[in-house]
């Protein structure tokens, strides 16, 4: 029906059209009618019939499997409300995944955004060849997760690795950087930090380059120096960005599996580390579902981590409104507007 | 849910640095933009060598890393013991081929190749039509179904893993790549981001116009938002690639270490009782090389990509 075209108007003249319109609809324009009312949802229902068999169903159906007695192999138990949960939440070793998980998403999460945006403001001085900068800043990312844990995992080794040869030229002794509980967050931190505080770098830099600079300029007149001048301006300026790259930072970092996964795996056989010191959430839940079997309280384990990643977005927006204070409505309203003029100029 | 979502960076300046044809003033090339090219540390001067020797600190050490596993991979196991050994051996194709030896490497090159390709097909494909349904398109229920998207932009869906893995099995498709591509075939990011594209850049004008012509909603489609479309599906489609090729938990998964993608053949690499370090980063690199030509070829539109702001892979 889609391939029908209306000829074109052009034969006709005005009158007679006119004459047409009177007269009950033709099945051409009945079918040109249905055409524009349909197809949106024609455009639309692809997204959302897939959507909802691979992303939603899944996503609730965890919910049913949750309340379940549900092996691997034997597949469905008898219904058993909310015990999975109740055994999950006394599980010292889920709250072992969610300590070890929090401690590396701040470990990564705060450095990488500080670095982040100390890069990003020394790539917004003007540089010359800019592309040159930021294709280097950006280098790190197209190395995929597996690669780089495989890369620092080595370079992590306790023995011979390529960290403790660098301590051992200071004069520092050698570190249990995988048996060590802490020393393993830092480790798993760096892979995180070392992939996506380039990429951060990038979207931070993009926010700072919209902050008019006239803004500077006055201020700097005024007498503010550069340290005020970022602080003052520059952080304000960007804070939709930041509680951007906050939130998403976020949501990643409490999902973090590949990196634990494959540190250690050796030893560890790749279980988050021989004593779980380093077993994020993620990796107790597929350890659980895969190794232990237990679907069902693997499932209760998705579902709150998925209340804990909710919960923590919400925080994070919340502190990160509060901290970065950039002036009531009004005043940011007037800023966008001169954003968007110095674009519309720019442009 | 929608809380969660901050406000919207506009996708604006999307139409900075991708078409690389169209000639335009880049910032510091002066111009009308050199203006915005000055620094905010010297205001007016030009950035002296701390700037430089910081930055260059900073992508030294991002860039070490990978240079490390290339002088380690063309070693032997006893390189790695060096204290930062900084030139390559001779041994990378000797070692290159005990990869190939360990894990079968070509077939997992192909399947990941296969497994992103339609993936980002069909996420390109999709999330246009759907996105510009979104922006220029009237029909009810619009704007509930776009709250709709963005709500669900910030669910994890990988965390439905476990009934997706029941369904994969009862199918039978545990194994195949089928597995592992049909999960991804749609994103609710994509659809946002190619909303938020278009409705600015295609003037409602044009559509009328299109439709007064005779154009039907599909010809208008192809002929009015599609050649519009085409710079943001370019991005979309490079995230999307990015995205399916350094999958790792799906893939683990649901597929066997006989059928695998280029990353659980690479982990395979590790996980021996006695692991020689200098074939395992071998491995690494080799794997890294696909997206190292690809950066090279559409690094300005990764750049220009994730400068929009509201793109994460």
């Amino acid at each position: 029906m889609t391939t029908t075209i209306r000829p074109p108007a052009s034969g006709s003249t005005g009158t007679q059209r006119r004459t047409a319109a009177s007269v009950p609809l033709t099945f051409r324009q009945r079918l040109s009618r249905f055409d524009v009312k349909a197809s949106p949802y024609f455009y639309v229902s692809p997204f959302f019939i897939l959507f909802a068999l691979v992303g939603l169903f899944p996503l609730g159906y965890t919910l049913v499997v949750s309340m379940h007695e549900w092996d691997l192999l034997k597949g469905q138990g008898p219904f058993v409300g909310f015990e999975n949960f109740v055994e999950i939440l006394g599980d010292s070793m889920f709250w072992n995944s969610i300590g070890n998980t929090i401690s590396i998403f701040l470990l990564s999460s705060i450095p990488q955004l500080t670095i982040a945006l100390i890069v990003a403001y020394l790539l917004d001085q003007g540089l010359r060849a800019p592309t040159f900068w930021r294709m280097s800043v950006l280098l790190p990312y197209i190395v995929t997760p597996v690669a780089v844990a495989i890369i620092f995992s080595s370079a992590f080794n306790e023995a011979d690795g390529l960290v403790n040869n660098i301590l051992n030229i200071f004069g520092i002794a050698d570190q249990e950087w995988k048996h060590d509980t802490f020393l393993s967050h830092i480790a798993i931190a760096t892979m995180v930090n070392f992939r996506w505080t380039g990429y951060n770098a990038l979207i931070l830099l993009a926010a700072m380059q919209s902050v008019p600079r006239d803004l500077y300029e006055s201020a700097a007149i005024d007498g503010a120096g550069a340290v005020r001048r970022f602080f003052s301006i520059t952080i304000p300026s960007i804070r939709p960005t930041l509680i951007f790259v906050i939130i998403t930072a976020t949501i990643g970092g409490l999902q973090i599996f590949t990196e634990p996964r494959l540190f250690d795996v050796s030893t560890a056989g790749g279980i988050g580390g021989s004593d779980r010191q380093f077993q994020t959430t993620v990796l107790f839940m597929w350890e659980l579902a895969f190794f232990r079997r237990d679907f069902g309280e693997a499932a209760a384990v998705a579902w709150l981590l998925f209340l804990l990643i909710v919960g923590f977005g919400l925080i994070n927006f919340l502190i990160s409104r509060r901290i970065a204070t950039g002036g009531d409505k009004p005043d940011r309203r007037t800023r966008r507007a001169r954003e968007r003029a110095t674009r519309g100029g720019a442009a | 849910m929608s809380t969660m979502i901050p406000e919207p960076i506009p996708a604006v300046m999307i139409d900075d640095d991708v078409e690389p044809d169209r000639p335009r003033p880049r910032y510091g090339d002066g111009g009308p933009r050199r203006r915005r090219a000055m620094g905010t540390a010297g205001i007016g001067s030009r950035p002296g060598f701390l700037i430089y020797g910081l930055l260059a600190a900073f992508i030294i050490g991002g860039a070490y890393p990978l240079w490390w596993s290339v002088v380690v991979g063309s070693g032997t196991n006893a390189t790695r013991g060096e204290t930062l050994p900084l030139l390559p051996g001779g041994n990378f194709f000797a070692n290159a081929a005990k990869v190939l030896d360990a894990i079968p490497f070509w077939l997992a090159l192909g399947n990941s190749i296969i497994i992103s390709a339609v993936i980002t097909v069909s996420v390109v494909t999709f999330s246009t039509l759907a996105g510009y349904a979104f922006a220029k398109l009237r029909f009810r229920g619009r704007d509930g179904l776009m709250v709709f998207v963005i709500a669900t932009m910030a669910i994890p869906t990988q965390l439905g893993i476990i009934p997706l893995f029941m369904v994969m099995r009862e199918l039978g498709w545990t194994g195949t790549i089928g597995a592992v591509i049909v999960p991804t075939l749609v994103t609710a990011f994509g659809v946002f981001f190619m909303r938020q594209y278009l409705v600015d850049v295609i003037p409602d004008e044009l559509i009328e116009a299109a439709r007064v012509d005779g154009a039907n909603q599909i010809r208008t489609f192809f002929n009015v938002a599609l050649p519009a479309a085409r710079p943001a599906m370019a991005i979309l489609g490079l995230f999307t690639f990015m995205m399916a090729w350094t999958d790792y938990l799906w893939p683990l998964i649901v597929l066997s270490p006989t059928n695998p993608t280029l990353q659980t053949a690479l982990s395979q690499l590790q996980s021996g009782y006695y692991v020689d370090y200098s074939v395992v980063l071998t491995g690494a690199v080799l794997a890294t090389i696909p997206l190292l030509v690809l950066f090279v070829i559409a690094g300005k539109q990764l750049i220009s990509g994730i400068m929009q702001g509201a793109v994460k892979g």
